[in-house]
């Protein structure tokens, strides 16, 4: 297994994207701790601006994860619309 | 309405960083950067650097001033409701100021060598990525000393920080790791900070701090760590960019960044002892056991990051197998170290209750009933008989880490582990091999290493006799160090305790 | 290579010279199996300091906390040296016996193994 994990903050404002990544990461594990969710997955974890926003209601900008974030495992590729974590290049990510 | 376009992220970090550059032309580049090439590191095309998250300046600022609200309203809100009574117990409370006093100017030092990184590096990107760390990096010492400043109303321990980083002698292991890497080059020092301690290692230091904070009921730690931990996770994505760059602009570096990583990683393990020792012992509610966080965070995760970097050539860092030899020993030889120089410590040390030590049992089957519990059950009796172990003689200590030579053999834990070698015709003493690998690899520099034990013994320090070298060290004798049982901090819980519990039957 | 440098023969200055410590030099003791002392000690020494007078008034208030230092026979005590076994002779310094600048030295003591035979 290429583990791979996103860790954020359990707060109002993180729930709604922890929930989005859930959905969007059907294979992940989540694993909750004192004040914090960490999300594991093998290869690839992403998250959708589309799902965050449909879940918030309102626009989101995935630089707004900065605020929630704790920690990561895995090459990041951030796009407007998608924020991944991956193992391998950013070529290989692509295909 | 306006109808100007907005930016997308990747056109906007180019003006933001590549456009903010230019080549010189009163003065060579060469002369304009001097560090860029000693370290022996080949760069081609700094253009080849790219931020993963893409953070510009004013995304940046947009952000950190959202986080410093957030955090600044609860750290009120702790203060006004007097939330350090709300702890699980007062033994709780070392654990924050082996903190304040180990780490908090750790932050601060990596912030003297990011501002150094964010005016030396040619490439801009890394120069603006390294700006805003150094943001970062002062932003985390100023709202450390902030929160804890609270805990300094009430609790010993937390007053003299400043000079106990400078002057007492454990915290010459975290201040001698900075300073290694604050003299290093300026590829070095990422190599160090940014890859081997924050991507490699610093999980293991917010992680089981912050959620031992939230399962221990402190409430101002656990929000200026998890604030903190928001911009660790971008330092992180800066320590791996930072190696792949490397990597992908000379096949010659390879080999040099290899050599960094079994350095640093040996430097950071042996410095995260305290943070082992802290997970076990110091946490009266327990997250998890350091051998379950090495075994998750450096193991697992450390095993994927190393399995990614070999299609560059890289392998697991020297002596990570050691580490896991170590794990079911680590926190107990440290804590036993502790306990027994706790009268020349800046925080109280203890016997740990008998449920703590089923506790570990169960977390340390192959190591725990074996080895340590006899040595502190013995303590235990000794203690209850008038005879609380105060050890009165300095400790060897290992020129590298500069941390007491405690640990033993890797393949016998009965057995102290003990390297040495000759540089110039002088002695050098280590505690393990990695250790002595770092100084045969840079001699001239670590021959200079300022060893506690040794400047104390040298006259430099206050003073010959042990009073003298604390109450040098800030250390308020009788107040700060000593025993939980019967200090000023014991005494103070039970009296809150008993009048909270009071007032709450009259309301 | 001995130290990455930004300019050519950079040379360190040695912080624990023998010079820096005023006429005495340091010595590193520990007691094999006897972990209750988590780690060796290092001893600030005279170097005319005679060998049996280092163990009497140097170490014993080091170790005699231990239940087992009242009952060593010192004949039967075995030192070690960078992994050689080291013969002392108690009537001669500790100069003569060889102990230079930053010796480390390890004794054990057959027959007693620490508390409970634990190696503690």
């Amino acid at each position: 297994m290429r583990l791979l994990y996103i860790a954020l903050q359990e707060n109002e404002e993180a729930l709604p994207i922890i929930d989005s990544i859930i959905e969007d990461n059907p294979s992940a594990t989540v694993r909750r701790y004192p004040g914090m969710v960490r999300i594991e997955a093998d290869g690839r974890i992403t998250v959708k601006r589309a799902t965050v926003e449909g879940r918030l209601m309102r626009d989101w900008d995935p630089q707004e994860l900065h605020l929630h974030l704790i920690s990561i495992a895995g090459n990041v590729h951030e796009t407007d619309d998608e924020f991944t974590l991956h193992w391998g290049t950013a070529e290989e990510m692509e295909k | 309405m306006s109808t100007t376009k907005k930016l997308g992220l990747r056109e906007k970090y180019r003006l933001m960083t590549r456009g903010l550059g230019w080549e010189t032309t009163y003065q060579p580049m060469d002369k304009v950067f001097p560090y860029q090439s000693f370290e022996g590191i080949k760069i081609h095309d700094w253009d080849k650097w790219e931020d993963p998250f893409r953070l510009t300046m004013d995304a940046y600022w947009k952000y950190q001033a959202e986080k410093d609200r957030k955090l600044y309203a609860i750290l009120d809100a702790f203060n006004q409701h007097n939330g350090h009574l709300n702890i699980s117990d007062a033994r709780y409370v070392n654990s924050i100021k082996l903190f304040l006093q180990g780490i908090t100017l750790s932050e601060y030092n990596a912030h003297r060598g990011f501002v150094h990184l964010g005016r030396q590096f040619r490439g801009v990107g890394p120069r603006v990525a390294s700006q805003m760390q150094a943001l970062d990096e002062i932003r985390h010492a100023q709202t450390q000393i902030h929160a804890l400043s609270h805990y300094n109303k009430y609790f010993s321990g937390f007053h003299g920080f400043q000079g106990m980083y400078d002057r007492l002698w454990y915290l010459s292991v975290p201040k001698s790791y900075f300073e290694d890497a604050l003299t290093a080059g300026p590829f070095e020092f990422l190599t160090a900070i940014s890859f081997s301690f924050e991507y490699v290692l610093t999980n293991l230091i917010f992680m089981p701090f912050m959620s031992g904070a939230a399962y221990n009921g402190d409430m101002a730690t656990v929000t200026f760590g998890f604030s903190a931990q928001s911009d660790e996770a971008r330092h992180m994505t800066m320590g791996l960019e930072v190696i792949k760059f490397m990597a992908e602009q000379d096949p010659d570096n390879i080999p040099i960044i290899q050599r960094w990583m079994d350095k640093w990683f040996w430097r950071g393990y042996r410095m995260l002892v305290l943070v082992a020792m802290m997970m076990d012992y110091m946490l009266p509610k327990k997250v998890m056991s350091w051998s379950e966080a090495w075994e998750m965070y450096f193991e697992q995760a450390g095993g994927a990051l190393f399995e990614d970097l070999a299609r560059y050539g890289f392998r697991m860092p020297k002596y990570a197998d050691v580490s896991v030899k170590e794990k079911d020993r680590y926190s107990h030889e440290a804590w036993a170290a502790l306990y027994h120089y706790g009268a020349a410590a800046g925080l109280h040390t203890w016997i740990p209750t008998s449920e703590e030590m089923e506790w570990m049992a169960e977390k340390y089957p192959n190591s725990f009933e074996q080895f340590y519990k006899p040595r502190l059950d013995y303590w235990d009796e000794q203690q209850k008989a008038g005879k609380r172990m105060y050890c009165a003689s300095l400790p060897q200590l290992c020129q590298v880490c500069q941390i007491p030579a405690w640990f033993t053999e890797p393949d016998d834990p009965t057995q102290l582990c003990h390297r040495e070698t000759e540089y110039k015709g002088e002695t050098y003493h280590f505690c393990s091999d990695g250790c002595c690998d770092i100084f045969k690899g840079e001699p001239e520099k670590y021959i200079q290493a300022r060893l506690p034990t040794h400047q104390i013994y040298q006259g430099n320090c206050g003073g010959a006799s042990i009073e003298e070298v604390l109450k040098w060290s800030g250390i308020e004798v009788g107040h700060d160090n000593l025993d939980y049982l019967g200090s000023d901090d014991q005494k103070n819980w039970e009296r809150w305790k008993h009048q909270t519990a009071v007032e709450k039957k009259i309301a | 290579m001995t130290v990455n440098a930004l300019y050519p023969d950079y040379q360190g200055k040695v912080r624990d010279a023998e010079s820096n410590f005023h006429g005495g030099r340091l010595l590193y003791v520990a007691w094999n199996r006897h972990l209750m002392f988590t780690n060796p000690f290092a001893y600030l020494v005279q170097p005319d300091m005679k060998f049996g007078d280092f163990v009497k008034t140097v170490m014993a208030p080091s170790f005699e906390t231990h239940p087992d230092w009242a009952k060593i026979d010192w004949t039967k005590v075995t030192w070690h040296r960078k992994g050689e076994s080291f013969a002392p002779d108690c009537s001669k310094t500790l100069k003569e016996n060889g102990l230079a600048h930053k010796a480390a030295i390890q004794f054990s003591t057959p027959g007693l193994d620490g508390i409970g035979g634990l190696g503690i």
